[in-house]
């Protein structure tokens, strides 16, 4: 079990799916939440690969080069499944955002307390498990492009030239998905018993 | 006065990209008086730290033998001759 690069680069695919097969998979799986997506992901970032394996230059390890084409095959995912549909959501608005205001624009509901070091609430097993939920139950549009932002770092104008939006627009996106994986935190008693 | 929900998408703007000055003084004014909304932005801030640390790990879970042996032969078939 190597991520170091091959001394002499080629092709080799069957050992890329033994070696990073499920690697790719998970991360895959972490971003999109469908297993059906993730395989397609999965494979198409193996074929990719092949046709591209002159510009690997061993610069990186295989698995980073591998991974690196994976976030650019999601990002595509995202345009042909969800391009047409993010102009929509941007021309419809945010009924659900506006709600969690009242009408003088203050916080309809007062957010609870909680909080903590995020070092030690990343080893908490249960902590991880409620905001992976929260994550994970994030509509898939929403879920998808803050995944690749906040998990991924992706830069923003990548997404926004593969969607076609503006960064304005993006911005407005990925608040929609902010409060929301907020709200769903904040509504499972996140951190609970802690100031 | 800016309202808590300017104040919230400034908040996640911030996470984004810096804010402009302006942006910067109303929405320090308006946090300095709004205790919901300096709470929000602490815990949109540990929620970006948290996501990050995240992003490094994975969930348990396998390719199935089923995709496994799917892509196998998408392989094959995109390198045979």
């Amino acid at each position: 079990m190597s991520d170091e690069f091959p001394v002499s680069v080629k092709a080799d695919p069957d050992h890329w799916l033994s070696e990073h097969g499920d690697h790719l998979f998970r991360h895959a799986m972490a971003r999109v939440g469908r297993r059906d997506v993730a395989e397609d992901l999965v494979q198409e970032t193996l074929l990719a690969a092949l046709k591209a394996v002159h510009e690997f230059a061993g610069r990186s390890t295989e698995r980073t080069w591998l991974v690196a084409i994976l976030k650019r095959k999601t990002i595509d995912w995202l345009r042909r499944v969800h391009r047409v549909q993010f102009c929509t959501d941007l021309a419809d608005g945010d009924p659900w955002l506006d709600a969690q205001f009242d009408w003088t624009r203050h916080w309809a509901q007062a957010p609870g307390r909680w909080g903590g070091d995020p070092a030690v609430l990343c080893e908490g097993t249960e902590f991880r498990r409620i905001f992976e939920d929260c994550r994970q139950n994030l509509p898939e549009r929403l879920r998808t492009i803050l995944s690749l932002r906040l998990l991924d770092d992706v830069p923003a104008e990548q997404i926004c030239s593969a969607l076609d939006i503006t960064s304005a627009n993006l911005w407005t996106l990925l608040h929609r998905a902010r409060v929301r994986l907020w709200n769903c935190l904040d509504k499972k008693g996140l951190a609970r018993g802690k100031p | 006065m800016m309202s808590c929900k300017k104040a919230a998408e400034l908040i996640s703007l911030s996470l984004e990209t810096p804010l402009t000055l302006g942006q910067r003084i109303s929405l320090g004014f308006h946090v300095g008086i709004c205790g919901m909304c300096r709470r929000f932005r602490r815990q949109s801030r540990l929620i970006q730290e948290i996501g990050q640390r995240i992003g490094k790990e994975f969930p348990a879970e396998n390719l199935s033998n089923e995709a496994r042996e799917r892509i196998r032969r998408a392989i094959v078939d995109a390198t045979e001759p």
